[in-house]
Protein backbone atom coordinates (compact mmCIF):
# COMPACT_ATOMS: atom_id res chain seq x y z
CA UNK A 1 0.00 0.00 0.00
CA UNK A 2 1.10 3.59 -0.49
CA UNK A 3 1.04 6.56 1.89
CA UNK A 4 1.34 10.18 0.78
CA UNK A 5 2.68 12.93 3.02
CA UNK A 6 1.70 16.46 2.01
CA UNK A 7 4.28 19.21 2.34
CA UNK A 8 2.79 22.66 2.96
CA UNK A 9 5.02 25.73 3.31
CA UNK A 10 5.83 25.50 7.01
CA UNK A 11 5.20 21.78 7.54
CA UNK A 12 7.87 20.45 9.89
CA UNK A 13 6.80 16.90 10.74
CA UNK A 14 6.67 15.79 7.12
CA UNK A 15 9.98 13.92 7.29
CA UNK A 16 9.04 12.34 10.64
CA UNK A 17 5.85 10.94 9.11
CA UNK A 18 7.74 9.83 6.01
CA UNK A 19 10.30 8.02 8.13
CA UNK A 20 7.68 6.34 10.32
CA UNK A 21 6.05 4.87 7.22
CA UNK A 22 9.17 4.03 5.24
CA UNK A 23 11.64 2.87 7.88
CA UNK A 24 9.37 1.66 10.66
CA UNK A 25 6.39 0.26 8.77
CA UNK A 26 8.47 -0.57 5.68
CA UNK A 27 5.64 0.57 3.43
CA UNK A 28 5.71 2.71 0.30
CA UNK A 29 5.46 6.45 0.84
CA UNK A 30 5.91 9.61 -1.21
CA UNK A 31 5.79 13.33 -0.60
CA UNK A 32 2.99 15.35 -2.17
CA UNK A 33 3.60 19.05 -2.81
CA UNK A 34 0.94 21.56 -1.75
CA UNK A 35 0.66 22.81 -5.31
CA UNK A 36 0.19 19.33 -6.79
CA UNK A 37 -3.20 18.47 -8.16
CA UNK A 38 -2.97 14.70 -7.86
CA UNK A 39 -2.66 12.35 -4.89
CA UNK A 40 -0.80 9.85 -7.10
CA UNK A 41 -2.99 6.91 -6.12
CA UNK A 42 -1.98 7.00 -2.46
CA UNK A 43 -4.25 4.90 -0.23
CA UNK A 44 -3.75 7.10 2.81
CA UNK A 45 -2.86 10.78 2.80
CA UNK A 46 -1.15 12.28 5.84
CA UNK A 47 -1.39 16.02 6.60
CA UNK A 48 1.63 16.43 8.87
CA UNK A 49 2.29 18.73 11.80
CA UNK A 50 3.99 22.10 11.54
CA UNK A 51 3.08 25.72 11.07
CA UNK A 52 1.67 25.90 7.56
CA UNK A 53 1.75 29.49 6.30
CA UNK A 54 3.16 30.58 9.64
CA UNK A 55 -0.20 29.91 11.33
CA UNK A 56 -1.20 33.33 9.95
CA UNK A 57 -4.85 34.35 10.36
CA UNK A 58 -5.80 31.06 12.08
CA UNK A 59 -3.99 27.73 12.16
CA UNK A 60 -4.70 25.88 8.92
CA UNK A 61 -6.81 28.72 7.51
CA UNK A 62 -4.58 29.44 4.51
CA UNK A 63 -3.37 25.89 3.86
CA UNK A 64 -6.89 24.70 3.27
CA UNK A 65 -6.93 26.71 0.04
CA UNK A 66 -3.81 24.99 -1.36
CA UNK A 67 -4.43 23.31 -4.73
CA UNK A 68 -3.77 19.86 -3.23
CA UNK A 69 -6.57 20.35 -0.69
CA UNK A 70 -9.18 20.25 -3.46
CA UNK A 71 -7.98 16.74 -4.23
CA UNK A 72 -7.86 15.79 -0.56
CA UNK A 73 -11.47 16.89 -0.09
CA UNK A 74 -12.59 14.92 -3.17
CA UNK A 75 -10.62 11.89 -2.00
CA UNK A 76 -12.10 12.08 1.50
CA UNK A 77 -15.65 12.46 0.18
CA UNK A 78 -15.13 9.24 -1.79
CA UNK A 79 -14.03 7.43 1.37
CA UNK A 80 -10.25 7.82 1.01
CA UNK A 81 -8.16 7.71 4.18
CA UNK A 82 -6.99 11.11 5.39
CA UNK A 83 -5.00 11.46 8.61
CA UNK A 84 -4.37 14.95 9.98
CA UNK A 85 -1.79 15.26 12.74
CA UNK A 86 -1.61 18.47 14.80
CA UNK A 87 -1.44 21.24 12.17
CA UNK A 88 -2.89 18.63 9.79
CA UNK A 89 -5.87 18.30 12.16
CA UNK A 90 -6.24 22.09 12.19
CA UNK A 91 -6.26 22.12 8.37
CA UNK A 92 -8.95 19.41 8.30
CA UNK A 93 -11.11 21.51 10.65
CA UNK A 94 -10.68 24.63 8.53
CA UNK A 95 -11.46 22.71 5.36
CA UNK A 96 -14.68 21.38 6.85
CA UNK A 97 -13.71 17.71 6.56
CA UNK A 98 -14.03 17.51 10.35
CA UNK A 99 -16.37 19.53 12.58
CA UNK A 100 -15.30 22.10 15.18
CA UNK A 101 -12.41 24.54 15.46
CA UNK A 102 -9.18 25.12 17.38
CA UNK A 103 -8.68 27.80 19.99
CA UNK A 104 -5.47 28.94 21.66
CA UNK A 105 -4.41 26.63 24.54
CA UNK A 106 -6.07 27.59 27.78
CA UNK A 107 -2.61 28.22 29.32
CA UNK A 108 -1.64 30.40 26.33
CA UNK A 109 1.59 28.41 26.30
CA UNK A 110 3.14 26.15 23.72
CA UNK A 111 2.78 22.67 25.21
CA UNK A 112 5.40 20.08 24.26
CA UNK A 113 5.34 16.84 26.25
CA UNK A 114 4.26 13.21 26.28
CA UNK A 115 0.59 12.77 27.18
CA UNK A 116 -1.69 9.79 27.65
CA UNK A 117 -4.67 9.34 25.38
CA UNK A 118 -7.44 6.78 25.66
CA UNK A 119 -8.69 5.02 22.56
CA UNK A 120 -12.44 5.51 22.70
CA UNK A 121 -13.37 3.95 19.37
CA UNK A 122 -11.58 0.97 17.85
CA UNK A 123 -13.86 0.50 14.85
CA UNK A 124 -11.87 2.88 12.66
CA UNK A 125 -9.20 2.36 10.00
CA UNK A 126 -6.75 4.03 12.41
CA UNK A 127 -7.41 2.17 15.66
CA UNK A 128 -8.47 -1.34 14.66
CA UNK A 129 -5.36 -2.85 16.30
CA UNK A 130 -6.03 -1.13 19.64
CA UNK A 131 -8.03 -2.61 22.45
CA UNK A 132 -11.09 -0.73 23.72
CA UNK A 133 -9.97 2.02 26.09
CA UNK A 134 -6.31 1.25 25.38
CA UNK A 135 -4.07 4.00 26.72
CA UNK A 136 -1.39 5.30 24.34
CA UNK A 137 1.55 7.47 25.34
CA UNK A 138 2.16 9.97 22.55
CA UNK A 139 3.67 13.48 22.55
CA UNK A 140 1.83 16.71 21.83
CA UNK A 141 3.49 19.94 20.63
CA UNK A 142 1.16 22.84 19.94
CA UNK A 143 -0.12 26.29 20.90
CA UNK A 144 -3.59 25.87 19.43
CA UNK A 145 -4.96 22.50 20.49
CA UNK A 146 -7.91 23.67 22.52
CA UNK A 147 -10.59 21.88 20.54
CA UNK A 148 -13.96 23.61 20.48
CA UNK A 149 -17.34 22.62 19.11
CA UNK A 150 -20.89 23.83 19.82
CA UNK A 151 -23.04 21.90 22.30
CA UNK A 152 -25.11 20.40 19.51
CA UNK A 153 -21.97 19.52 17.59
CA UNK A 154 -20.51 17.78 20.63
CA UNK A 155 -23.71 15.81 21.15
CA UNK A 156 -23.50 14.75 17.49
CA UNK A 157 -19.88 13.61 17.87
CA UNK A 158 -20.80 11.53 20.91
CA UNK A 159 -23.94 10.04 19.37
CA UNK A 160 -21.98 8.89 16.32
CA UNK A 161 -18.96 7.68 18.28
CA UNK A 162 -16.66 10.13 16.56
CA UNK A 163 -14.51 10.99 19.57
CA UNK A 164 -11.63 8.60 18.93
CA UNK A 165 -9.10 9.82 21.55
CA UNK A 166 -9.42 11.58 24.91
CA UNK A 167 -6.64 12.91 27.15
CA UNK A 168 -6.41 10.82 30.33
CA UNK A 169 -4.00 9.72 33.06
CA UNK A 170 -1.68 6.71 32.81
CA UNK A 171 -4.46 4.36 33.90
CA UNK A 172 -6.92 5.74 31.37
CA UNK A 173 -9.05 7.81 33.74
CA UNK A 174 -10.27 11.23 32.68
CA UNK A 175 -9.04 13.53 35.40
CA UNK A 176 -8.34 17.22 35.78
CA UNK A 177 -4.74 18.09 35.03
CA UNK A 178 -4.26 15.60 32.21
CA UNK A 179 -5.82 17.67 29.46
CA UNK A 180 -2.87 19.71 28.13
CA UNK A 181 -4.81 22.44 26.32
CA UNK A 182 -8.33 22.81 27.72
CA UNK A 183 -10.00 20.96 24.84
CA UNK A 184 -13.73 20.48 25.33
CA UNK A 185 -14.62 17.08 26.81
CA UNK A 186 -10.87 16.14 26.89
CA UNK A 187 -10.98 15.56 23.12
CA UNK A 188 -7.60 14.71 21.57
CA UNK A 189 -8.81 13.28 18.27
CA UNK A 190 -11.99 12.87 16.24
CA UNK A 191 -13.08 11.18 13.04
CA UNK A 192 -15.81 12.00 10.54
CA UNK A 193 -19.06 10.08 10.40
CA UNK A 194 -17.72 7.67 7.83
CA UNK A 195 -14.55 7.11 9.89
CA UNK A 196 -12.19 7.58 6.95
CA UNK A 197 -10.92 11.00 8.11
CA UNK A 198 -9.10 11.27 11.45
CA UNK A 199 -7.66 14.37 13.08
CA UNK A 200 -5.58 14.27 16.25
CA UNK A 201 -3.38 16.71 18.14
CA UNK A 202 -0.83 14.13 19.50
CA UNK A 203 1.94 13.06 17.11
CA UNK A 204 1.95 9.28 16.50
CA UNK A 205 4.93 9.64 14.14
CA UNK A 206 6.97 10.98 17.05
CA UNK A 207 6.15 7.84 19.02
CA UNK A 208 7.01 5.19 16.49
CA UNK A 209 10.43 4.00 17.64
CA UNK A 210 11.91 2.97 20.99
CA UNK A 211 14.60 5.62 20.79
CA UNK A 212 11.87 8.29 20.76
CA UNK A 213 10.56 7.16 24.15
CA UNK A 214 7.38 5.45 22.97
CA UNK A 215 6.29 3.16 20.19
CA UNK A 216 2.56 3.53 20.77
CA UNK A 217 2.11 5.59 17.60
CA UNK A 218 2.74 2.41 15.61
CA UNK A 219 -0.73 1.18 16.50
CA UNK A 220 -2.21 3.88 14.29
CA UNK A 221 0.00 3.35 11.27
CA UNK A 222 -0.23 -0.44 11.50
CA UNK A 223 -4.02 -0.22 11.80
CA UNK A 224 -4.11 1.76 8.56
CA UNK A 225 -1.96 -0.82 6.78
CA UNK A 226 -4.11 -3.64 8.08
CA UNK A 227 -7.30 -1.86 7.05
CA UNK A 228 -6.12 -1.01 3.54
CA UNK A 229 -4.66 -4.46 2.87
CA UNK A 230 -7.88 -6.10 4.03
CA UNK A 231 -10.16 -3.70 2.14
CA UNK A 232 -8.24 -3.51 -1.09
CA UNK A 233 -6.77 -7.00 -0.99
CA UNK A 234 -3.24 -5.73 -1.56
CA UNK B 1 -8.48 54.77 15.25
CA UNK B 2 -8.31 53.96 11.58
CA UNK B 3 -7.72 56.88 9.21
CA UNK B 4 -10.14 56.87 6.34
CA UNK B 5 -10.08 59.28 3.39
CA UNK B 6 -13.05 61.58 3.24
CA UNK B 7 -15.69 60.93 0.59
CA UNK B 8 -14.66 63.99 -1.41
CA UNK B 9 -11.13 62.90 -2.29
CA UNK B 10 -12.10 59.24 -2.77
CA UNK B 11 -11.58 57.92 -6.29
CA UNK B 12 -14.67 56.51 -7.93
CA UNK B 13 -14.97 52.75 -7.26
CA UNK B 14 -12.23 52.89 -4.68
CA UNK B 15 -13.35 51.64 -1.29
CA UNK B 16 -11.77 51.28 2.09
CA UNK B 17 -13.16 48.79 4.52
CA UNK B 18 -12.48 47.86 8.11
CA UNK B 19 -13.36 44.28 9.03
CA UNK B 20 -13.74 43.22 12.66
CA UNK B 21 -13.53 39.54 13.59
CA UNK B 22 -14.44 38.55 17.14
CA UNK B 23 -14.99 35.32 18.99
CA UNK B 24 -18.66 34.44 19.32
CA UNK B 25 -20.28 34.97 22.70
CA UNK B 26 -19.89 31.85 24.76
CA UNK B 27 -16.61 30.82 23.12
CA UNK B 28 -13.82 30.91 25.69
CA UNK B 29 -11.23 33.57 24.98
CA UNK B 30 -8.03 32.63 26.86
CA UNK B 31 -6.24 35.73 25.55
CA UNK B 32 -9.03 38.06 26.63
CA UNK B 33 -9.22 36.58 30.12
CA UNK B 34 -5.44 36.76 30.54
CA UNK B 35 -5.47 40.45 29.56
CA UNK B 36 -8.30 41.03 32.02
CA UNK B 37 -6.27 39.43 34.83
CA UNK B 38 -3.23 41.50 33.87
CA UNK B 39 -5.28 44.70 34.01
CA UNK B 40 -6.53 43.73 37.47
CA UNK B 41 -2.94 43.06 38.58
CA UNK B 42 -1.98 46.51 37.27
CA UNK B 43 -4.53 48.03 39.58
CA UNK B 44 -7.30 48.84 37.12
CA UNK B 45 -10.55 48.27 38.91
CA UNK B 46 -13.93 47.60 37.42
CA UNK B 47 -12.80 45.85 34.23
CA UNK B 48 -15.62 43.37 33.76
CA UNK B 49 -14.65 41.59 30.61
CA UNK B 50 -12.03 41.67 27.84
CA UNK B 51 -12.66 39.93 24.53
CA UNK B 52 -9.87 39.81 21.96
CA UNK B 53 -10.34 39.98 18.21
CA UNK B 54 -8.80 40.96 14.90
CA UNK B 55 -9.08 43.99 12.66
CA UNK B 56 -8.36 44.04 8.93
CA UNK B 57 -8.10 47.17 6.79
CA UNK B 58 -8.89 46.36 3.20
CA UNK B 59 -8.60 48.69 0.21
CA UNK B 60 -10.37 47.55 -2.92
CA UNK B 61 -11.79 48.57 -6.26
CA UNK B 62 -15.32 47.64 -7.08
CA UNK B 63 -18.31 49.00 -9.00
CA UNK B 64 -20.37 50.24 -6.11
CA UNK B 65 -20.98 49.97 -2.40
CA UNK B 66 -23.45 47.12 -2.72
CA UNK B 67 -20.96 45.02 -4.66
CA UNK B 68 -18.23 45.87 -2.15
CA UNK B 69 -20.35 44.70 0.74
CA UNK B 70 -21.26 41.50 -1.04
CA UNK B 71 -17.60 40.79 -1.74
CA UNK B 72 -16.53 41.54 1.83
CA UNK B 73 -19.24 39.29 3.19
CA UNK B 74 -17.97 36.50 0.98
CA UNK B 75 -14.31 36.83 1.97
CA UNK B 76 -15.25 37.05 5.65
CA UNK B 77 -17.22 33.83 5.39
CA UNK B 78 -14.60 32.03 3.33
CA UNK B 79 -11.36 33.17 4.90
CA UNK B 80 -11.22 35.98 7.44
CA UNK B 81 -13.56 34.43 10.01
CA UNK B 82 -14.19 30.85 11.03
CA UNK B 83 -17.96 30.69 11.52
CA UNK B 84 -17.60 27.88 14.09
CA UNK B 85 -15.99 30.20 16.63
CA UNK B 86 -16.05 33.71 15.19
CA UNK B 87 -18.43 36.45 14.10
CA UNK B 88 -17.62 39.45 11.94
CA UNK B 89 -18.82 42.84 10.83
CA UNK B 90 -17.40 45.55 8.61
CA UNK B 91 -17.63 49.21 7.73
CA UNK B 92 -17.18 50.48 4.20
CA UNK B 93 -16.15 54.04 3.37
Amino acid sequence: MKFGVIIFPGSNCDYDAYRAVKDVLKEEVEFLWHQDTSLNDCHCVILPGGFSYGDYLRTGAIARFSPIMKEVVKFARKGGLVLGICNGFQILLESGLLPGAMLRNQSLKFVCKHVYIRTEVIETPYTNLCKTRQVLRIPVAHSDGNYFISEEGLAGLKDNNQVVFRYCNASGELQPGYNPNGAIDDIAGICNEHRNVLGMMPHPERASEGILGSQDGRYLFRSVVRFVKKEKGI
Amino acid sequence: MVKVKSTQDKKKGHFQAVVYVKLKDGVLDPQGSTIKRALADMGYKGIEEVRSGKVFEITLNSRNRKETEKLLDQICKKLLANPVIEKYNFQVR
